[in-house]
């Protein structure tokens, strides 16, 4: 016995090219929901991930952009500010600090990087509080180095890697031309600690005759301490910058918000597209099939019958490409996740695109909705046929 | 004494008018008759005669524009009122079939689906049975799973009366259904709506151009511009 449902799905199989190019259509909206929705989960999950794995909540800095600390904080800059290396015991001082640990960016112009040079950053660290921090990191091959001062380096996961590095070998440092050995090399933290090249503080300092200065100071305090309060301690230093993990998060936030509003657009657009390509695609197979509909209607289908079946028609569209958005989104999501990267003015650097069932389902039931939407007009238009109409489009005769 | 039976369909000065600009086109023109039931009326007349458009306000396909039109004692048109669309659909379903010229089988369904689609709308008991009936009464049997471009046009147009016929109407109406036949073809469906008649008792309302089958109806009207002749 044929069904409403069957025959639906029969007459989407009839155009099939038709079918597949609208059903394209869908699938593309879907795929750029089902990514929007992916993002806008898995941003903020990156992000918290990025900024737990600091190891501190607060940063003290040299007085200057905030923007720049933040960047700092999360991905290591240069043209930095110095503060004196004094203000670690100061903050120390302080019974909420459960520990403060130094560090010393220096940014150097190496000419033998890449065909005509780069620059190559360095993170002087103290070899003692900067692991008890960083607990997360763990290593490939060696060990952190052996002496505060000593001429050694540890190479993170991609700069090892960049720079072709095992332990063992030896580096030169650049400007300096001083020899150092590589003692260790971190396995792949998904921070930015793979890119970074440590060495002790004090080497750095001595290296680049930078003498008690750091250019950040990152501080974990106690659990029960009022973060709020002890920043407003912080700012009673003489001139420096104050980053906490909340303040980072919001910046980075309110820089994404613009890039967020813009992806939207486009989601919308997209959306609006699939909608007209579906209604233009039911309603000429509805202008196609009037003689049909109208046979149907003398044998006794009711005006809700051709509607349901039209509905049908544009509900399995929907949800055919639906389903294909999502499934592709799942697929493309390493190539999406990098697209999103190179519009985003920072981008966490775990997942930013996190695709799940719940959030697949989510987008085809919004695909389906907009479905269902674009197929009322074709619809009513067919349940409004009458058979007489039909009959005369080529049988009439007076 | 028995009390005559009132007719199956009973139109009275019944007119159908179009408007084209200026021009009032009168395709039906008055027209009063009576069909009894079981009976096999023919219309005949030239094209443009209004037999066509008769054969859809009898069917109930179209609206008069003034008369009485009614059915199995029903008032489906009457200057006082007028049946309102859905029961319309309820009178098609249980009162009638339709064949046409032209076959509109569904392509996309299978000679079996197209001879059940009328119950994809409503439910009647033992319809895969008499679908299977009905295809070894028009010997379409063998043809059941093939689709209607697998067909030849005699063979779509028994499918397509088979499909007239699966709700087990009381009133057939074919408008030209040898229109798209060869003669061979037309003389076979000919001998099935005699048979339809004579053995199972159906009306059959006909138009057609085609003498011999006209000729096989057990009363022949002509039309001409509208009216009786």
């Amino acid at each position: 016995m044929p069904s409403l449902f069957g025959i639906a799905w029969k007459n989407i199989r009839r155009k099939r090219l038709r079918s597949i190019l609208t059903i394209i259509g869908i699938a593309l909206s879907t795929w750029v929901l089902v990514s929007l929705l992916g993002f806008n989960q898995g941003y903020e999950s990156s992000l918290n991930k990025d900024i737990d794995n600091l190891g501190f909540q607060v940063l003290l800095t040299a007085k200057g952009c905030p923007y720049e600390a933040a960047t700092l904080m999360l991905k290591g800059g240069t043209g930095l500010k110095y503060m004196p290396e004094s203000i670690v015991d100061t903050v120390k001082a302080n019974p909420e600090v459960e520990e403060v640990t130094p560090m010393l960016m220096h940014a150097v112009f190496d000419p033998n990087k890449g065909e005509e040079g780069g620059i190559t950053a360095f993170l002087g660290i103290d070899p003692v509080t900067y692991p008890r921090m960083k607990t997360y990191l763990q290593f490939q091959q060696g060990k952190w180095f052996n002496q505060p001062q000593a001429l050694e380096a540890v190479f993170g996961y991609e700069a090892a890697e960049l720079e072709q590095r095992e332990v063992g070998d030896s580096y030169l440092l650049p400007e300096a031309d001083v020899e150092i050995k590589v003692v260790g090399v971190l396995k792949r933290s998904g921070t930015q600690d793979d890119g970074t090249i440590f060495l002790p503080i004090r080497t750095l300092q001595k290296v680049y005759k930078v003498n008690g200065q750091v250019t950040s100071v990152g501080i974990k305090v106690n659990k029960s301490t009022d973060i709020a309060k002890y920043e407003e301690e912080l700012y009673k230093l003489p001139d420096v910058q104050v980053v906490s993990m909340a303040q980072v998060k919001q910046t980075i936030s309110n820089l994404v918000a613009t890039a967020r509003v813009m992806v939207m657009s486009i989601a919308l657009i997209a959306i609006l597209i699939a909608m007209v390509g579906v209604m233009n695609t039911v309603l000429m197979s509805v202008l196609e099939r009037w003689q049909e509909i109208g046979i149907m209607k003398s044998m006794g289908a009711m005006t809700s019958h051709i509607f349901k079946l039209i509905w049908f028609e544009t509900i399995l569209l929907t949800f055919v490409g639906g389903v294909v958005g999502s499934v592709m989104s799942w697929i493309l999501a390493t190539a999406t996740d990098k697209l999103i990267r190179s519009v985003l003015p920072y981008s966490p650097t775990s997942a930013l695109v996190q695709i799940d069932i719940i959030l697949a389902l989510k987008a085809i039931g919004i695909i389906m909705f907009i479905g269902i939407i674009s197929g009322i007009y074709p619809a009513w238009k067919a349940a409004r046929i009458r058979p007489i109409e039909a009959i005369r489009s080529t049988e009439g005769e007076l | 004494m028995s009390q005559p039976t009132a007719p199956l369909i009973s139109i009275k000065d019944l007119h159908k008018t179009y408007v084209r600009g200026s021009e009032h086109i009168h395709a039906v023109d008055g027209i009063t008759l009576d069909i009894q039931e079981k009976e096999y009326i023919a219309f005949v007349g030239p094209s443009g005669s209004g037999k066509t458009t008769l054969l859809h306000l009898l069917g109930c396909l179209d609206n008069p524009t003034s008369g009485e039109l009614k059915v199995a004692e029903r008032t489906v048109y009457s200057e006082k009122a007028a049946m309102n669309e859905r029961d319309l659909t309820k009178l098609r379903r249980e009162l009638y079939g339709y064949v046409f010229q032209k076959f509109y089988l569904i392509p996309t369904l299978t000679v079996e689906e197209n001879i059940l689609l009328p119950f994809a709308f409503y439910c009647k008991p033992d319809a895969h049975k008499n679908a299977q009936h009905l295809a070894d009464l028009l010997g379409i049997s063998h043809r059941l799973n093939h689709l209607p471009k697998e067909l030849s046009g005699g063979e779509m147009q028994r499918v397509a009366i088979a499909r007239a016929l699966i709700n087990k109407p009381q009133i057939l109406l074919a408008d030209e259904p040898t229109g798209n036949l060869d003669s061979k073809r037309s003389a076979e469906i000919s001998d099935i709506f005699s048979k339809l008649n004579q053995e199972e008792g159906l009306t059959i309302i006909l138009v057609t151009h085609n003498p011999a089958m006209a000729k096989s109806a057990g009363r022949m009207v002509e039309l001409r511009d509208g009216k009786l002749v």
